[in-house]
């Protein structure tokens, strides 16, 4: 008979956590050597489309409801100080600062992570990978790689579009509902802003786009069992990809600040 | 023997979890012949030839190539380079064309044009009985012979020194059977390559093995050339062939 113990149950958890994030480790630590050597040009182009470009309708819809309801929420906060004249600069460094490289990344954790480790999961199930490796191709180098680059640099340019979309949705609730003027709403944002505001967030970016592509081929990688380790794979994809994104800002936020 | 050893395995033991898949594995593939390799389902064979690709780390024992230790996960071992793989579940990338796919090796590895490669690719479809209109389709658009078929032209696009096939003929018809037992044939036969063929086939087998072993139990049980297996040189191997189960 076995009766519940939670100590046990406790201490196997954190082992597995351990082993999970130092599997991750020697995982990135594959992926960063595989960046020397023979690089996949046409492959990479093909990930900056699909994880940049096909991602800008989601991370434009999402920035802008974001900044229309900080607009809203910080006018009703505001009010009670007499300091409703503030949403433009509060909007303008909440979206630049924090709220555009969360939204963005944590969309293209919904997106891609989970893209990318059905993708390479099913790859591995149907012994593509295995194939990769017998036409003597680097299955990290061809497949890793250049996701992770692609998340690199296409994270801060969606960053960007979203700073800007965040913003522009305070502004069209600041002049529509809450009516300020357009000009000072404007230039209120404008003077707020710092350039390391916007360069921190773009850091924050590149480092949340390292991470979701990185925990998508990591899943992927190692998923097993046909369809059901496919689906597994997804969501743990997701799932740490999120996590990683939360405490990656909080540590950066706190560098930062 | 007189051709000299092309591929070792030196006491093989592969475990998964508790289960000894590979116990203690020694099979020689001499070079320039044809070794076709019987055996019940799920006895490691597919497991076999992985050892040799690197696909698999025994846990003991080691895979030799031309006398050098093959090294296990490692795609840049110079030792693939003459190697080409028919996987049993073709394995084809469905992000690609069949021509692609076929051309792969060639493209990425050997840096050819895409249009030199394509004509390769096609060459390679004919060898297999595929019509050259496959060649700009989506891997989704074929039967499971003509994958088959295509992962065939593949592996043997690069013209390889070795070449491993899990299951050529499982699938096809008679007829295409016919053809692709006669394509490996002329690999070993004309081109000079060493074939290793996994087959439950036993026509294919008496068609194009050169020597023949089956394994059982994670071990070699017999090995031998056809006329032993025509004199039912061992009664079990001679159940397999005939299928009988052993108990008769
Ligand atoms: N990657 C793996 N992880 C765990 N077990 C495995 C793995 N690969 C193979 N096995 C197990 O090893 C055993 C041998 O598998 P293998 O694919 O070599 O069989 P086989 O002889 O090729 O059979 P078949 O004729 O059905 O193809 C099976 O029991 C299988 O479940
Ligand atoms: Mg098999």
């Amino acid at each position: 008979m076995t009766i519940f113990n939670p100590f046990r149950a406790l201490g196997r958890g954190v082992l597995s956590l351990l082993r999970s994030i130092g599997a991750i480790a020697i995982f990135a630590g594959l992926t960063v050597r595989a960046v020397i050597g023979p690089f996949f040009a046409g492959q990479f182009v093909q990930q900056l489309v699909r994880i940049g470009f096909l991602s800008l309708p989601v991370v434009g819809l999402t920035a802008l409801f974001t900044g229309a309801a900080l607009a809203l929420n910080i006018y009703v906060g505001g009010e009670r100080f007499n300091a409703e004249s503030f949403v433009p600069n509060i909007v303008a460094l909440g979206i630049v600062r924090e709220l555009g490289p969360v939204i963005a990344a944590l969309m293209l954790a919904g997106r891609v992570s989970s893209g990318i480790a059905a993708e390479i999961g099913a790859m591995r199930a149907t012994e593509q990978i295995d194939a990769l490796h017998t036409l003597t191709i680097d299955p990290m180098r061809y497949l890793v790689v250049p996701r992770v680059l692609a998340g690199i640099v296409v994270l801060p340019m969606l960053v960007l579009v979203a700073d800007v979309i965040g913003v522009f949705g305070g502004f069209l609730v600041g002049v529509t509902t809450l009516e300020f003027d357009p000009t000072v709403y404007v230039r209120n944002s404008a003077d707020i802003l710092e350039r390391w505001d916007v360069v921190s967030g773009l850091i924050k970016a590149a480092v949340f786009g390292f991470l979701l592509t990185l925990m998508g081929c990591y899943h992927g990688y190692r998923a097993q069992g046909g369809a059901q380790g496919v689906g597994r794979a997804a969501t743990h994809a997701v799932v740490s990809a999120a996590m990683l994104i939360f405490a990656a800002n909080f540590i950066l936020t706190s560098l930062f600040v | 023997m007189a051709a000299p050893v092309k591929i070792a395995w030196k006491n093989v033991t592969k475990r998964f979890g508790s289960k000894t898949v590979l116990d203690g594995l020694s099979l020689d593939a001499h070079e320039g012949k044809s070794l076709v390799i019987i055996g019940g389902s799920g006895t490691g064979k597919s497991v076999t030839i992985k050892t040799a690709l690197g696909l698999i780390a025994p846990d003991k024992g080691v895979v030799e190539i031309d006398g050098r230790a093959v090294r296990p996960e490692d795609p840049s071992d110079p030792g693939l380079d003459q190697i080409g793989m028919l996987f049993q579940s073709g394995a084809l990338f469905d992000s690609l064309t069949i021509w692609e796919n076929i051309a792969f090796k060639l493209l990425k590895a050997g840096r050819m044009k895409r249009p030199e490669a394509r004509a390769r690719a096609i060459e390679a479809l004919e060898q297999v009985d595929l019509e050259p209109d496959v060649a700009n389709r989506a891997t989704r658009e074929l039967s499971g012979g003509m994958l088959k078929r295509a992962s065939l032209a593949r592996a043997i696009v690069t013209k390889p020194a070795i070449l491993f096939f899990d299951e050529p003929t499982t699938g096809l018809d008679p007829v295409t059977a016919d053809v692709i037992n006669r394509l490996i044939l002329r690999q070993v036969k004309s081109l000079g390559a060493t074939a290793v063929t996994i087959t439950h086939d036993m026509a294919s087998m008496r068609m194009i093995a050169d020597e023949v072993a089956m394994i059982e139990h994670g071990k070699i049980r017999w090995r031998g050339g056809l006329d032993g297996i025509e004199d039912c040189a061992d009664p079990a191997v001679c159940a397999f062939v005939h299928g009988r189960s052993a108990d008769e």
